[in-house]
């Protein structure tokens, strides 16, 4: 059984007086112990909302909230405000985009690491003092006993993010959830979070849920990898035949759309024409028709299904991109 | 496979079906949008408006004359009681015996002309000093700033009342130049901080760039865009102007000649009876609550509905 | 330097410093330091190409970009535009020359006037230095100026808050264009908007590029975007340049080991790629700007560090191999392999008592420098 088996996800936000709208529309995906899943794509397609569902973290009024998401069998959309307190932090840990937003900014470091300690683990205070510098020591922050004392702000961005990744980790969840973890950071830094990323995943056996925009964060990091566009898994497909092989045009689209510090330059780049404003309702077609080299009338008319078309490869499209032979081998 | 043409028509209509008309919508436009259906910014626009027209149409509308005290011989007989509620007579009399629902109605007109013309004094008064100050910065902020800092640091009515009183002979009009004088710090200092950020926004930046010269970028970029608090302010600032001077003429700093109704002298003439006669000070005080709370809350609703922020 | 290269120069930069001054207390102010924001850069950007400025936030390239246009007023040095000293021109002299300057900005929403239609935005311009001779002309030249930068020409009578990202953008590039410009000053034009889009406005910005013999200088944080678009890159750490070269010499053979690190952090949309990368992970931060280190900028974090010179002496710009300019003492050691790069310790970033809480006076872009 998976570490978490979300199934047919679906957000639905409704605001008096306006169309109710559909976030998150059947989104369903597993994750195994130890195993990075990736949840890729743009501003609106509904990645970070998944997250916060998954979480627990939606208003319960304004958002409807449908289909099931299991931690080890149970149900935690069914679980009461207070059941689901007690499961963040302990058993899934969050790790959010911008760290000094996320952070209590009137709160030491250290007071905020040991508060999860103590509340979950239920450590007294200073071996709880002692297992935070432990933690920060873990996560790569420099001389950890004086940043315990330290205010959010006298930190900087990656620091930050490292503090973050330490009080995420304070209970050894077994599934990490990362949220754009990096896109607020320098890419120096960046290299620095996702090493720490990988590193905790491989040695302490978390899970991570990695939710990003950025193609090249998710070739290096993810196992599975999970397109969204329009609130819809539109293609989904470990990482290696994914990036070798992308079928879904959006997915194709994107690829082709972003400058590669490897490839020869002077080469036209291919974009996506339109923008995510000129996306269909899926009820009236595939969302992304609009924007589609390869759209047909069908796309119009009606909404694709997900399919299984092998390779453990699930594609929503009525018209793929055809593989293309290649005498290169994969990795 | 179809033809690519009848395609890209279909999805063109489509995705034209759930996109925008082709017509500008302006920020003040999707204000008045979101105003259109607030409840709030309705009730309060509908008591402004009541009073406008009242105020406007008064002399038309009091059922007797504000200055005769035709029932002045109910008073005398009765002993300092006040004539009571009577046909014609829809509030009874006041103390000098004169119709106190036609005074009521009268009087809102020179609250009106005291509130409007003090705030708007105020208003041309701070906008010259919050735009030197805001577009020139340098030493002519700091002079400017400094003398509104003196200015916000005496309690509003304090200040007016002090300027009331260097006037020999305090009528209307020095309440309205000692309601306006108040005013204008507050405006002053608002509008330099939002010119201040307007300053070093993008936009003003681009404009920079772009050649457009200083004049043209203070008064067509960094004033216009500063104007929505001021505006906002300026509601607020009608409702206030209101009270300090229904406060001034209470405190005898107003018009000496009571032919005229306002209220705050109508409330100001019965202070002295108020226990025995609460109705004459309940009326003329709650006119003030009442149109105060329809500017404040036209102004809390226009407000939030000019902050960007709140708009998708 | 002979008369031919001088005229194939369009903007050289010459030893531009910017200092914002830190200033404390409340009824006198006090200059407590300074942010060397931009310390001292010399860069030339010839006629007709595209030269990239990258760095990470807190590098001064953003600020240099603003200092090269004197929207932000230089500390020390000068830029000298077509054969023009801009430091020596004053008020109405500036103004008429930015006609021939123009600037493109990240957020395309705050560049644009919230209150101004589309019209009114592209035919400032023109109005600010007399282009708008007459009605028709200036009706011809706004729609030749949106159908440049693909927008439908109704457009003109719409607000910027009812287009999305990649068309205020184009909007953004609309009005930069409207003064037929010779130089364009790009800062991080596509990094606010979605993946997708951006290779349009990537691909807009080279086309008009072409079309209309367009110079430009694009500023940006991602390398990839930077190699695309630019002939020449410039790699600045910390106010400084610290490698220039051709855009695929840098790729293929960086010499400054910032620019190494950098380039080995940006990841690769290939997994094969990116199982095989050997990346040089940077530790610890980037210094304070306000309390930068001694020597080379770079030496705290360097993992190429030497115990002589790198601590002590600021490399300066030099040529290593033609037209390839690195400020490292050890280059060609580097080089050669000579020098093997060893483990760095992390170095506490001591804020030195600048903190965020106390607002410092100057220009916008001073939060870029202290938010790293």
């Amino acid at each position: 059984m998976a570490l978490l088996e979300v199934r047919d996800l679906t957000v639905v936000f409704e605001r008096k007086g306006e169309q109710p709208f559909t976030a998150v529309d059947h989104v369903s995906f597993d994750v195994e112990p130890g195993q990075t899943v990736g949840l890729v794509g743009e501003s609106g397609c509904g990645k970070s909302v998944t997250s916060l569902a998954v979480m627990g973290l939606l208003p319960r009024r304004g958002a409807r909230i449908g289909g099931t998401v299991n931690y080890e069998g149970v149900n935690l959309l069914a679980l009461s405000d207070r059941e689901m307190r007690d499961r963040r932090g302990r058993d899934l840990g969050m790790v959010f985009q911008d760290p000094l937003s996320s952070l209590n900014p009137v709160i030491p470091i250290g007071v905020q690491v040991t508060e999860v300690l103590e509340r979950h683990r239920d450590m007294p205070r200073k071996k709880a003092m002692v297992e935070a510098e432990d933690l920060l020591d873990k996560v790569g922050i420099p001389d950890p006993r004086r940043r315990l004392s330290e205010y959010p702000h006298q930190l900087s961005g990656g620091m930050r993010q490292r503090a973050l990744i330490a009080i995420a980790l304070a209970c050894r969840p077994r599934l990490l959830i990362a949220d754009e973890p990096t896109t607020a950071l320098d890419v120096t830094i960046q290299a620095q979070i996702l090493a720490l990323l990988k590193e905790l995943v491989q040695d302490m056996g978390t899970a991570l849920v990695m939710i990003t925009h950025d193609l090249g964060v998710v070739a290096g990091l993810c196992d599975e990898v999970n397109v969204l566009y329009g609130g819809r898994v539109v293609e989904k497909a470990q990482r290696h035949e994914l990036f070798a092989q992308p079928r879904h045009p959006y997915t194709h689209g994107l690829l082709n759309s972003i400058p590669r510090l490897d490839a020869p330059r002077g080469e036209k780049l291919s974009p996506i024409r339109g923008s995510v404003a000129d996306n269909i309702p899926w009820e009236q077609g595939c969302a992304f028709a609009p924007r589609c080299p390869n759209a047909l009338d069908v796309c119009v008319q009606r909404t694709p299904e997900q399919e299984d078309v092998g390779g453990g490869r699930l594609l929503r499209c009525h018209n793929p991109v055809q593989p293309v032979v290649t005498e290169e081998v994969s990795v | 496979m179809v033809t690519p043409t009848r395609k890209k028509d279909r999805i063109d209509a489509l995705a034209a079906s759930s996109g925008e008309s082709d017509a500008g919508v302006s920020l003040a436009a999707s204000a008045w949008r979101t105003l259109r259906r607030s409840p709030v910014f309705l009730t309060g626009a509908t008591i402004i408006t009541l009073f406008v027209l009242i105020s406007l149409l008064s002399p038309w509308l009091a059922p007797q004359d504000t200055a005769e005290p035709m029932l002045i011989d109910q008073v005398v007989k009765a002993r300092n009681e006040i004539p009571p509620p009577q046909p014609g007579h829809l509030l009874g009399g006041d103390l000098q015996g004169r119709d106190f629902f036609s005074r009521l109605l009268v009087g809102s007109q020179q609250t009106l002309i005291v509130g409007v013309l003090a705030t708007l004094i105020g208003l041309a008064g701070g906008l010259t000093l919050g735009t030197l100050a805001g577009a020139l910065g340098g030493w002519v902020d700091t002079v400017v700033m400094r003398l509104v800092d003196v200015m916000l640091s005496l309690p509003s009515l304090l200040l007016a009342f002090s300027i009331s009183a260097m006037f020999a002979r305090p009528n209307q009009y020095t309440v309205i130049v000692a309601v306006a004088v108040v005013q204008i710090p507050v405006f002053a200092r608002l509008l330099r901080g939002s010119m201040l950020a307007q300053r070093s926004s993008d936009h003003v930046l681009a404009a920079t760039a772009l050649g457009v010269k200083p004049g043209a970028i203070v008064f067509r970029h960094m004033l216009p865009n500063s104007l929505g608090p001021v505006i906002v302010q300026s509601t607020l600032v009608l409702a206030t102007a209101i009270i300090d001077a229904a406060a001034l003429s209470f405190l005898g700093l107003g018009n000496p000649d009571d032919r005229v109704p306002e209220w705050g002298q109508m409330l100001g003439d019965v202070q002295n009876v108020f226990d025995t006669h609460p109705q004459l000070a309940f009326w003329p005080a709650g006119c003030i609550i009442v149109v105060a709370l329809g500017f404040t809350l036209m102004g809390e609703t226009l407000r939030e509905a000019l902050d960007p922020k709140s708009r998708r | 330097m002979s008369a031919d290269s001088t005229a194939a120069e369009l903007v050289s930069v010459q030893g531009i410093k910017v200092h914002f001054p830190i200033r404390r207390g409340v009824v006198l102010d006090r200059t407590v330091g300074y942010v060397y924001a931009v310390d001292g850069v010399d860069l030339t950007v010839r006629r007709g190409e595209t030269y990239g400025l990258v760095g990470e936030s807190g590098c001064g390239k953003s600020t240099l970009g603003r200092a090269v246009l004197r929207l932000t007023e230089p500390t020390a040095g000068r830029v000298v535009f077509d054969g023009t000293d801009l430091s020596a021109l004053k008020g109405e002299q500036l103004r008429s020359m930015r006609r021939r300057m123009q600037m493109v900005f990240q957020d395309p929403m705050s560049s644009l006037d919230p209150r101004q239609s589309v019209e009114s935005i592209l035919v400032e311009g023109l109005r600010a230095h007399g282009l708008d001779k007459s009605r028709e002309s200036t009706a011809k030249r706004l729609r030749e100026l949106l159908s440049a930068v693909g927008l439908p020409t109704t457009s003109l009578r719409k607000y910027p808050h009812e287009f999305s990202g990649g068309q205020r953008q184009r909007i953004g590039i609309a009005r930069a264009l409207s003064v037929e410009p010779d130089l364009i000053i790009a800062d991080e034009p596509v990094s606010a908007l979605d993946v997708s889009v951006q290779a349009q406005v990537v691909n807009l910005l080279e086309e008009l590029q072409e079309q209309f013999g367009l110079t430009y200088l694009v500023i940006a944080h991602d390398l990839a975007v930077v190699r695309h678009i630019s002939d020449r890159v410039g790699v600045m750490y910390l106010g400084g340049l610290v490698e220039e070269a051709g855009s695929d010499d840098l790729y293929a053979e960086p010499l400054h080991p910032y620019t190494r690190a950098l380039l080995s952090a940006i990841p690769v949309p290939d997994p094969r790629v990116e199982d095989q990368r050997e990346r040089i992970l940077l530790t610890g931060d980037l210094p304070s700007p306000a309390n930068p280190p001694n020597g080379c900028r770079f030496h705290t974090r360097c993992p190429w560090k030497q115990d002589t010179k790198c601590s002590t002496e600021r490399p300066e710009l030099r040529e290593v191999l033609p037209g390839h300019r690195v400020a490292c003492h050890w280059a060609e050691d580097i080089r050669s392999g000579r020098i093997r790069p060893h483990e760095v310790r992390a170095e506490l970033v001591v804020e030195d008592g600048i903190s965020p809480d106390v607002p410092l006076v100057g220009p916008a872009s001073v939060t870029e420098v202290l938010n790293p």
